[in-house]
């Protein structure tokens, strides 16, 4: 269960981002996670509003895009989604691949509403 | 609605203490291990048999951390070794932070290699970069065959295997070879050793391979 402190790190990049007059407009906060990351998104939207409850990203949500695990092989050169918990290459079973994708934990960008722009 | 564009890794500020780490290891030329596995898989046990069989030939230290109590600590003292416990107070795995806060309670002028035993639990701890030299996970034979489909991770993210328990294959429904196997399929380079902490199979090997990886970075 370190999606906890995943959260608390989401909310810091959110903070060094974004001037702090202006985090009750972020919105959504787009995120890529990677089926190899190790992270439980369900369990990360429920931290994320949890310890952002009653603060001024009230209104933050995270919208997060699934990242498939995927190899490439080095010798037949061809990209593939292995079986989960294999690295080996679907085209011809090769076991020598380089992972391409699927460790991804990262944020995105940050959407502000504009309409609270003037008022603050 | 306005856009600000990030795309920074989230786990970037434990990366970036990590690199610290790292930095302060090759400086003082000090082989770091980062032990990880899940709970009762005998992380502790493997140290104190390796720090028996390689105390007298190389200065070691460790850094135990646990959610809770210092018995690890206990037990790695008497051996007579420097060592700091990191209590989690609940956190699931060790962060570089954590690692370098512990780095300045121990006297670690001569040390050659320093163990790090993490937080048991065969998730976590394989998103945090500790600044280790590499990641050394234990999986035992009591756990079954199935851990590396279950937790590949983890296993992709090691390098060294210790299948623990070894002696216990006879009593338990695990076959080290489809343990092994299952490993290599996600991890082809894993280098793998198994072991007994009861019998000490395997720990002769074992130490001797950690010895001389601690004297390639000694010449580095």
């Amino acid at each position: 269960m370190h999606e906890l402190s995943v959260a608390e790190s989401v909310v810091e990049i959110i903070q060094q981002y974004v001037p702090r007059t202006d985090l009750n407009r972020v919105r959504c906060v787009r995120m890529k996670i990677g089926e190899f990351g190790g992270v439980v998104t369900d369990s990360l939207t429920f931290c994320f509003q949890a310890i952002t409850a009653q603060t001024d990203l009230s209104k933050a949500s995270l919208e997060i895009e699934h990242i498939p695990f995927a190899v490439r092989c080095q010798e037949c050169g061809q990209e593939s989604r292995p079986e989960f918990g294999t690295v080996v290459c679907e085209h011809c079973g090769a076991l020598r691949t380089t992972v391409i994708s699927g460790n991804e934990l990262q944020v995105v960008d940050i959407n502000l509403d504009d309409s609270l722009a003037e008022a603050t | 609605m306005s856009v600000v564009t990030i795309q920074r890794k989230v786990l970037e500020k434990n990366d970036e203490v990590a690199s610290v780490n790292r930095r302060y290891f090759a400086e003082r030329k000090m082989f770091v291990i980062n032990m990880v596995s899940s709970p009762g898989s005998g992380k502790t046990s493997i140290l104190e048999c390796t720090l028996e069989h390689l105390k007298s030939g190389l200065n070691i230290a460790v850094i135990e951390g646990d959610v809770q109590t210092d018995l690890d600590a206990q037990r790695v003292a008497k051996f007579g070794v420097p060592v700091a416990q990191i209590v989690t107070n609940g956190g699931c795995h060790l962060e570089a932070k954590l690692v370098n806060d512990a780095l300045s309670s121990l006297q670690l002028s001569g040390t050659q290699l320093l163990v790090i035993e993490n937080v048991g639990n065969l998730v976590c701890p394989a998103n945090y970069d500790l600044g280790e030299a590499m990641k050394v996970v234990v999986a035992s034979t009591t756990e079954g065959d199935d851990k590396p489909l279950k937790y590949p991770g983890m296993f992709h993210k090691a390098s060294v295997l210790l299948v623990n328990k070894i002696d216990l294959v006879p009593y338990v429904n695990c076959s080290p070879d489809r343990l092994k196997k299952n490993a290599l399929q996600i991890n082809p380079t894993l280098k793998i050793f198994e072991t007994s902490c009861t019998t000490k199979q395997g720990i002769p090997e074992w130490c001797d391979w950690l010895k001389s990886e601690v004297v390639k970075q000694l010449r580095a």
